[in-house]
């Protein structure tokens, strides 16, 4: 179906090839995945088949992509719409019109489709993505799901025999995530769609796919069978990782296999660790680093953050209702919930630049909002979801001299935490040119600056890979080792898994639980992370842990 | 896997079985063509033009408001229309004020005796406040009135049509036009939105910038949002087929355009200038509209693009710009059939009660019974 020969693709301006002599071949009706850290040439590749690379966005190719026997070369976009539909990363800035059905109908409308056919299949995409409630709705009252089936929809109705997905569930919470793949699952099966989807949380699709292209960060690239190259990619999933370190072979990918060869490690583990979760020693739950921050605890005054009674209204509508929390110095606690459970309203609402209907908020004995901005800043930081929103400087070194000016903090600070966060960035360059995990590096060194007691974080895993996660949460441990306390609304459950102390789940507007990670994580049926689905009823949340327990050095 | 796929497809067949195009029959709420409401509101407007007077602008207004209260659809626009009414009272307000200011104070029926503060020669001819009279006060509330229904019009007419759904009933010769109009009306309230994200983000960094730094700082997130954006979209519209029926635009098109302009140019050159040969207006003009539509249907013909739920013209469509022409018509007729009433006449008596105008008010109403949602 889709076929690349001897593929070199390289960017106008660009020193080197993003993809260099690839060729591989995607059979009819396949799922396919394609991996790879950032940067390395994901989107590229998904834009090759459909010609946007290089039609729409320049550069250099060598080679030919052929799909459904069309050469891309000659045929731009436009010419492949009804063979290859694309879904780009952010559904609702490829919206044209304003309403769910002209959107879906307009892809048929470009090509000139007959009216009565038209009506048919708009009427046979919203059966198979379930969007007959939503048809005559706005497109901007949608939630990030519906709007993500709408876009897969709208991609449909041209009937493709191709569908490109570049990250569709990254912006997603857990159980809209599982929606938008069983619509892209009940494609590959029913209609016999080839799906060809980039994604970095591949603890998500892995089980789904039929095969795997990995790309290897220096333009190379190897397709084949997911189990086979999974056995080895730089980036793997925790159920790999798992199975990696348990020597399952063949390696494991979906929970349920996993589970059935599991039976061994989950005796050798239940050995080691009593089941029942409460009377477990927390070092496992614990990130191994932040351990001594429960002496720090006893030391310092124990809150960092008091919120009674917090409401957030937008006219109507109870974004937040009347919550009580306490952050505690020395812990990360992780924000959970679906899309519009008020976690962005709490958070902005505890910085105090946020609106609030009503309790009161102090950090140590200030409430933040009555604060100066350049004062607040020492107190209480808030890194929102589009981190790039607080740069506007020409280089990464202006930014962090503005940023040491601002914080009162001696010459370097910025430049020093921002090494750690994503060492080696260039200093000369511009924000605009980072990648977006490079981009909230830079944000997090800028607001960790003056070094506040309480840092609030909202998505900060969104677009980023595993390595750029790893460090990210070493940077949290440390900063917390310092008597801080960080307050993350995240999605994502393996993130939370290895980084949170504590986790809050709102739903509404309300505090739904409220506990140590552990016992959170393990007793949801939408938050528990892998490697505590696969071992259960044993107790473990993350590879690291049994890892430890087990005592194998990495 | 296999046996979540076969709940799949089982739950497709099910969903499949019900005809679709019975759905479309029963989910799809018809409302009015967006041109029928334009014409009405029109007519309208027209008739505002000529009102005698306040209480038939007033009449006219009330009607336009029980027509939109009972027809509109919810949307951003139908919300604006308060704005609307605001905007008008504001119009009538200031109209007012500036009367009392500085406005020529004639007449014997004094309300409030204010001193006329004299002002010095470079500005003879106007007079600072002075004596307000009752007469006075009605003519400038009338004038006031008038603009304020016109605006209402127009409102009425917004709130109404969803303008989005009205660039789409442009002749497909105008398709581009609509089309960037439809993309700058999606993009508008976006950019708002950047912009305000953007300026709350700012202070997150512990800043209070101004003057031009500030300027840079919100502008520089906020373009480049824009711009990613319009890449975005322009990669989307490209991938689903956006221009694959447009055939380029022709040479007999631009001709005939020419021809138009030059025809029209010329024709109101006959038509008001009282020296060149009058009789040459009609036929030249008359020319030049009918290369204009020519060159719009042989335009249209070059796009072959389809649309979804067209807008489509029925007797409610026909009923309710048959009114808006009935109206303006009554309105230009009004001063042969009640010589009586007129702007002049009216300040002084019943401040502008008319009947022709009455049942221009009557008329207008009328669309509130036959143009809500089937």
């Amino acid at each position: 179906m889709i076929s690349f020969d001897q593929v070199t693709f390289q960017y106008q301006d660009a020193a080197e090839a993003v993809l260099q002599d690839v060729s591989l071949a995607i059979p009819e009706g396949e799922l396919c995945l394609v991996v790879g850290e950032t940067g390395s040439g994901k989107s590229t590749l998904l834009q090759l088949i459909n010609g946007l690379a290089p039609h729409l966005t320049g550069g250099r190719l060598a080679g030919n992509v052929t799909v459904g026997g069309l050469d891309t070369r000659t045929h731009p976009p436009r010419d492949l719409a009804e063979i290859v539909g694309f879904v780009g990363q952010d559904p609702i800035s490829g919206f044209v019109t304003d309403r769910v059905d002209d959107e879906l109908a307009y892809s048929m409308e470009q090509l000139g489709i007959a009216a009565p056919v038209m009506r048919q299949r708009v009427e046979e995409v919203i059966d198979l993505l379930a969007l007959a409630r939503i048809r005559h709705r706005p497109l901007s009252t949608l939630s990030a799901g519906e709007q993500q089936r709408v876009a897969i929809g709208a991609a449909l109705t041209a009937q493709p025999r191709v569908l490109v997905l570049d990250e569709p569930t990254s912006a997603l919470d857990p159980s809209a995530a599982e929606e938008v793949l069983a619509a892209l699952l009940r494609l590959v099966h029913d209609v016999g769609v080839t799906v060809v989807l980039a994604e970095h949380r591949l603890e998500r699709v892995i089980q789904y796919a039929d095969s795997v292209v990995l790309l290897g960060g220096d333009g190379s690239a190897r397709s084949g069978p997911p189990g086979e190259l999974m056995a080895t990619s730089p980036v793997a999933p925790p159920i790999i990782e798992l199975g990696r370190l348990a020597g399952w072979e063949p390696l494991p990918l979906s929970l349920r296999d996993a589970r059935r060869v599991a039976g061994p490690l989950r005796d050798r583990l239940a050995e080691r660790v009593p089941v029942r979760p409460r009377e477990a020693p927390q070092a496992d739950a614990v990130p191994a680093a932040a351990l001594p921050a429960a002496a720090l605890r006893a030391a310092l005054p124990a809150a960092a953050l008091h919120a009674v009674d917090l409401n957030v209204r937008y006219g109507r509508v109870t974004a937040v209702n009347g919550i009580d929390l306490t952050l505690k110095r020395g812990e990360v606690t992780a924000l959970m919930g679906r899309n519009g459970s008020g976690k962005s309203s709490l958070l902005w609402a505890l910085q105090g630049s946020g609106p609030r209907s009503g309790g009161f908020v102090r950090v140590g004995d200030i409430d933040p909002s009555t604060l100066p901005p350049d004062e607040a800043i020492r107190h209480i930081v808030l890194v929102p979801q589009r981190p790039s929103d607080l740069l506007y400087l020409e280089t990464v070194a202006a930014e962090c001299r503005e940023s040491d000016r601002v914080a009162l903090a001696p010459p370097g600070t910025t430049s020093a935490i921002l090494e750690r966060l994503s060492p080696g960035l260039e200093s000369t360059a511009h924000p605009r040119d980072l990648s977006e995990g490079q981009r909230l590096a830079l944000v997090l060194a800028v607001q960790l600056a003056g070094a506040p007691a309480v840092v609030l974080l909202d998505e900060p895993t969104r677009g980023l890979d595993y390595g750029a996660k790893m460090r990210l949460r070493s940077v949290l441990t440390e900063h917390i080792l310092g008597g801080a306390s960080v307050l993350l609304s995240s999605h994502d459950v393996e993130f939370v898994a290895r980084t949170a102390n504590r986790v809050v789940v709102l739903s509404e507007g309300d505090i739904i639980t409220d506990g140590p990670a552990r016992d959170v994580l393990t007793a949801s049926a939408t938050f528990a992370p892998q490697v505590s689905r696969i071992l259960r009823p044993v107790h473990f949340l993350t590879v690291d842990a049994v890892r430890d327990a087990l005592g194998v050095t990495p | 896997m296999p046996t979540r796929t076969d709940g799949a497809r089982t739950a497709t067949r099910t969903d499949r079985s019900a005809p679709p195009l019975a759905a479309v029959g029963r989910g799809v709420q018809r409302s009015v063509h967006p041109v029928a409401w334009w014409v009405w509101a029109l007519g309208v407007a027209v008739a505002t033009t000529r009102s005698p007077g306040i209480v038939s602008s007033a009449i006219l207004i009330v009607a336009l408001v029980a027509v939109v209260a009972l027809c509109h659809t919810p949307s951003a626009f139908s919300r604006a229309f308060p704005a609307y009414l605001a905007l008008a009272a504001g119009v009538v307000v200031v109209r007012v004020v500036f009367y009392v200011l500085v406005g020529l104070k004639s007449g014997t029926d004094v309300l409030l005796p204010l001193p006329r503060i004299p002002l010095p020669d470079w500005a003879a001819g106007i007079a600072l406040l002075g004596p307000v009279t009752a007469s006075g006060l009605l003519a400038a509330v009338s004038a006031g009135l008038a603009l304020a229904a016109l605006l209402v019009c127009f409102g009425a007419a917004t709130a109404l049509t969803n303008p989005q759904r009205t660039l789409r009933s442009l002749p497909a010769s105008l398709h581009l036009l609509g089309t960037s109009a439809v993309i700058a009306m999606t993009l508008a309230p976006q950019l708002v939105d950047s912009w305000r994200r953007v300026r709350t983000a700012q202070a997150l960094r512990g800043r209070s910038l101004t003057g031009r730094k500030a300027v840079a700082a919100t502008t520089l997130p906020v373009l480049q949002d824009a711009l990613e954006r319009s890449t975005t979209l322009a990669a989307s519209m490209d991938s689903r087929g956006y221009a694959r029926v447009h055939h380029g635009s022709s040479r007999l098109v631009l001709a005939l355009l020419l021809a138009a302009l030059i025809a029209a140019a010329l024709g109101t050159y006959a038509l008001l200038d009282g020296t060149g040969p009058r009789w040459l207006a009609l036929p030249l003009l008359a020319s030049g509209g009918a290369a204009a539509v020519i060159a719009s249907i042989v335009a249209s013909r070059r796009i072959a693009t389809t649309r979804y739920r067209p807008d489509v013209w029925r007797w409610r469509e026909t009923v309710i710009s048959a009114i808006g022409v009935a109206i303006a018509a009554l309105a230009l007729a009004a001063s042969t059939l009640e010589p009586g009433v007129s702007a002049t006449s009216a300040a002084s008596g019943i401040a502008g009660l008319s009947v022709t105008f009455t049942v221009c008010g009557i008329l207008a109403v009328v669309p509130a019974a036959i143009g809500g949602q089937r």
